[in-house]
């Protein structure tokens, strides 16, 4: 099916047409719903499964639509982040054909909240080296182990799911990868909390937990590379940059630098308007490289290049945030906030704003989804084919791998 | 300047590090932070009694140690090692500094006693919103009854100003700087507790409305509040330099015990040089403050200047090596169990505490004529 920008642009506002988001009441699952059955969901998704079997630049468009047509827009990101970001390019590509269609849709829709079980206390950046296992029992696969820093796990229906399959041989080759039934018995989620008092992440422990084998994604031993093309996603997902010019973290800050009441210096002033420009820049940059990286984006799945946007949008993020601290001056001291621990977001994380919330939540920006010595570790080896570190651990069985 | 640090000076640091080790481990420090007063009394007693070093600096006729700078520095920077939730800052350094420099005789004989033995904590209240740091800013204007005093209006920033029994507070008489005793229970007066960014230390905003005062100075204070204000710098660059000394400390023993791919993640090249410029900032930390303590028996210029280059540096180095700190532990780091973020909020509150990096940066830059000349020949 080939269809032009224009016909996009009006098969967009024709959804717009028939469900009104801005009428009262709560219209995400019935709009998001008939967004997947006409195939706006992701456009380079089949016909049938959300998309067109479009380019994936012209999602664009659609967005574009949308955010002009209606002035309550659902946020892919904010509606199910990493059932979005992660969940669907892996079910596409790995799922099985039936129930696949419903398990996509339900993603989109927010009906079923995806969480990502991959990183374990022992195995963050070295997640290859992950210690839950799996043995085979029948038609079913028994997993114990322990997962952390689950981001969304308390809310979840289906977690995506790295165990090891096989610990006789190199770390790589004894990956399998699961969709798993967060409802499943024997799975404990435990709330986490972190920096700014709530638990976004969980600690969920996996004690004889049963996983069909149909809900195995790729084949047994294969789950390194499925597990690679979550990854890369979730870079992506994580370093698009903001979505307008102006937008995004640098509009806070412009804002504050204008409205914040404080006295400074000529001297300060200067500096600060100087730091702020500069920010400006670098957060314009990376929305156009966000950009130029997407309409050079052949497939569904990205390469090893995302790391540039992830890498770029954790420093540019964080020194925003600092900046606004900085605009903020003494305020700084006071965190109306609070640090009452409370499970999921507050309202504070919530209106996404508050510079003075930001300033804490940041701070992860540079860990999560792979850590920034990570991303350079990709950029220079996978991108720019340097010669990587002396391995320690490849050739050898995973259970022979020096642990702390 | 040679940094000398005799016997004794090794021997008070020891006694110190003991006592809070012990007395402000992880734990105290949770349970404190989380609490309203935010410090122990009990513990405070023993500090005054048992080590003497609440009045660490209290003249010896008013009853404390007579210490100097480099014995206060040698004191908070074991203290903000171990992020002791105490009013040290305000009360032991600030308040009694104010009444050491600006207060006149009787006021000195009737408070200091007091906060040497403990017995009362006290706090200066100086900041007004619009221009926290300022001295000449101060707006606060003390109306005369009759020759007793009251005041009214808003101070903010105030340490530890909701337990504080003996307020300093500087307001101005006749236009000049001028400092008053307020009673922590005084009529008139309100205390609000504002929510910290760093729990471990409290912050109050004070609105007094015609509210009894003392004036306990005479003539204009601001030459004497600025030494105090100085004083208080230099303790704070020094709880910063232990800050960030527990924090490569914390960095770098992580590094080696942690492993990913097989080998402690300090073997890799980017986490031992992060390791590596984290200690170059703590040593130059380091000199910054105890240049800044030893520089405090010389010229008052150059103590100024010493306090302003100290202020700059230690703000930023703590502020780098919490940041990297949090970042070589990955995703633990980011946990409110792990110690990392305490670390982090105490830096990043002390380096917005009496003011800026670049404020401090611009006053030594102006105070030294750095490109005046340039200034003058355009
Ligand atoms: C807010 C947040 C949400 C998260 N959500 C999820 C989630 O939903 N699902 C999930 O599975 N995980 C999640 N994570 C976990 C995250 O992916 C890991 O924290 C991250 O990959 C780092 O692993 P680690 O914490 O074990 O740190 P480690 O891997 O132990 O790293 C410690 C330090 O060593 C460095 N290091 C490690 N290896 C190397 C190397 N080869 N070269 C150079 N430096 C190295 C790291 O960069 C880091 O500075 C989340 C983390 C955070 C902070």
């Amino acid at each position: 099916m080939t269809m032009n920008e224009s016909e996009l642009r009006k098969r967009t506002r024709k959804l717009l047409a028939e469900i009104d988001l801005d009428a009262a009441g709560d219209h995400r699952v019935a709009f998001r719903g008939a967004q997947f059955d006409c195939g706006l969901a992701w456009v380079s998704f089949p016909e049938g499964l959300g998309g067109l079997g479009l380019e994936p630049k012209l999602q664009t468009i659609v967005h574009d639509e949308l955010h002009k047509g209606a002035k309550t827009y659902y946020e892919d990101m904010l509606v199910n982040p990493i059932g979005i970001g992660m969940g669907a390019p892996v079910v596409l590509a790995y799922g099985k054909e039936d129930g696949k269609r419903e398990l996509l849709r339900r993603i989109f829709t927010g009906e079923d909240i995806w969480c990502q079980l991959f990183s374990e206390p022992s195995a963050g950046s070295d997640v290859a080296g992950l210690a839950t296992r799996a043995v085979r029992d029948g038609d079913a696969w028994v997993v114990n182990g322990q997962k952390s820093w689950t981001t969304l796990a308390h809310v979840s229906k289906w977690g995506l799911l790295v165990v090891r399959t096989d610990p006789n041989v190199p770390k790589h080759d004894g990956l399998s990868y699961f969709m798993l039934d967060m409802h499943a018995p024997g799975v404990e989620v435990r709330p986490l909390y972190q920096i700014t008092g709530e638990a976004e992440f969980n600690e969920v422990f996996l004690n004889d937990v049963r996983i069909p084998h149909e809900h195995m994604l790729g084949e047994e031993g294969q789950g390194w590379r499925v597990a690679i093309a979550t990854l890369m996603s979730e870079r992506v997902a994580l370093g698009g940059g903001a979505s307008r010019k102006g937008g995004g973290p640098i509009a806070v800050l412009l804002d504050l630098l204008e409205n914040v009441e404080v006295q400074r210096s000529a001297a300060e002033d200067a500096l600060l308007r100087d730091r702020v420009a500069k920010l400006y820049i670098e957060s314009e940059l990376l929305r156009l490289t966000g950009i130029r990286a997407k309409a050079v984006r052949q497939s569904n799945t990205p390469g090893p290049e995302g790391s540039v946007g992830k890498l770029a949008q954790a420093e540019i993020a964080q020194a925003i945030w600092q900046c606004c601290s900085d605009v903020l001056g003494p305020d700084t001291l006071v965190y109306e906030h609070g640090y009452e621990l409370r499970q999921g977001r507050t309202s504070a994380s919530n209106n996404r704003l508050s510079a003075k919330y930001n300033l804490l939540r940041s701070r992860a920006y540079s860990i999560e989804g792979g850590t920034s010595e990570i991303m350079r570790n990709i950029l220079g080896e996978r991108v720019l084919g340097l010669p990587g570190e002396p391995r320690v651990d490849k050739d050898i069985p995973w259970k022979e791998v020096p642990r702390s | 300047m040679l940094f000398e640090f005799s016997d004794e000076h090794g021997e008070l640091r020891r006694t110190v590090r003991n006592f809070l080790e012990k007395d402000s481990d992880e734990k105290r420090v949770r349970e404190l932070m989380a609490s309203e007063q935010g410090y122990d009394p009990a513990s405070w007693s023993r500090m005054a009694e048992e080590l003497g070093i609440v009045g660490l600096i209290v003249s010896e006729r008013h009853g404390g140690a007579g210490f100097g700078m480099v014995e206060l520095a040698i004191v908070a920077e074991e203290m903000g090692r171990v992020l002791l939730c105490a009013p040290y800052l305000s009360s032991a350094v600030l308040a009694t500094s104010a009444l050491e420099l600006a207060a006149d005789e009787a006021a000195q004989n009737e408070i200091l006693p007091k906060l040497a033995s403990g017995e009362a904590t006290g706090t200066l209240a100086f900041s007004e919103v619009a221009s926290p740091w300022d001295l000449s800013a101060i707006a606060m204007a003390a109306e005369s009854n009759g020759g007793a005093f009251q005041l009214s209006g808003e101070k903010t920033y105030v340490l530890d100003g909701c337990v504080a029994s003996e307020i300093v507070v500087a307001a101005r008489v006749d236009g000049e700087l001028a400092l008053f005793r307020v009673a922590g229970d005084a009529s008139g007066l309100s205390r609000e507790a504002l929510p910290p960014l760093d729990p471990t230390r409290k912050l109050a905003a004070l609105r007094f409305e015609r509210t009894p005062a003392m004036r306990i100075s005479s003539g204009d204070a601001t030459r004497g509040l600025e030494r105090a204000l100085e004083r208080a710098i230099v303790a704070l660059t020094a709880e910063q330099l232990g800050g960030a000394q527990r924090v490569l400390d914390m960095a770098t023993d992580y590094a080696k015990t942690r492993f990913q791919f097989g080998r402690p993640i300090g073997s890799f090249q980017v986490i031992k040089h992060q390791c590596a410029d984290m200690l170059v900032e703590v040593e130059f930390a380091r000199s910054a403050v105890y240049n800044a303590a030893f520089a405090s028996e010389e010229d008052p210029k150059s103590a100024s200047i010493a306090a302003w280059m100290a202020k700059s540096y230690c703000s930023e180095a703590y502020l780098d090596a919490a940041n990297r700190n949090i970042q070589i532990h990955g995703g633990m780091g980011f946990t409110w169990e792990h110690s990392a973020h305490l670390f982090f909020k105490r830096a990043k509150a002390s380096e917005v505490l009496f003011g800026s990096p670049s404020f401090y940066r611009e006053r030594m830059a102006a105070s030294l004529g750095f490109g005046a000349a340039q200034s003058r020949s355009r």
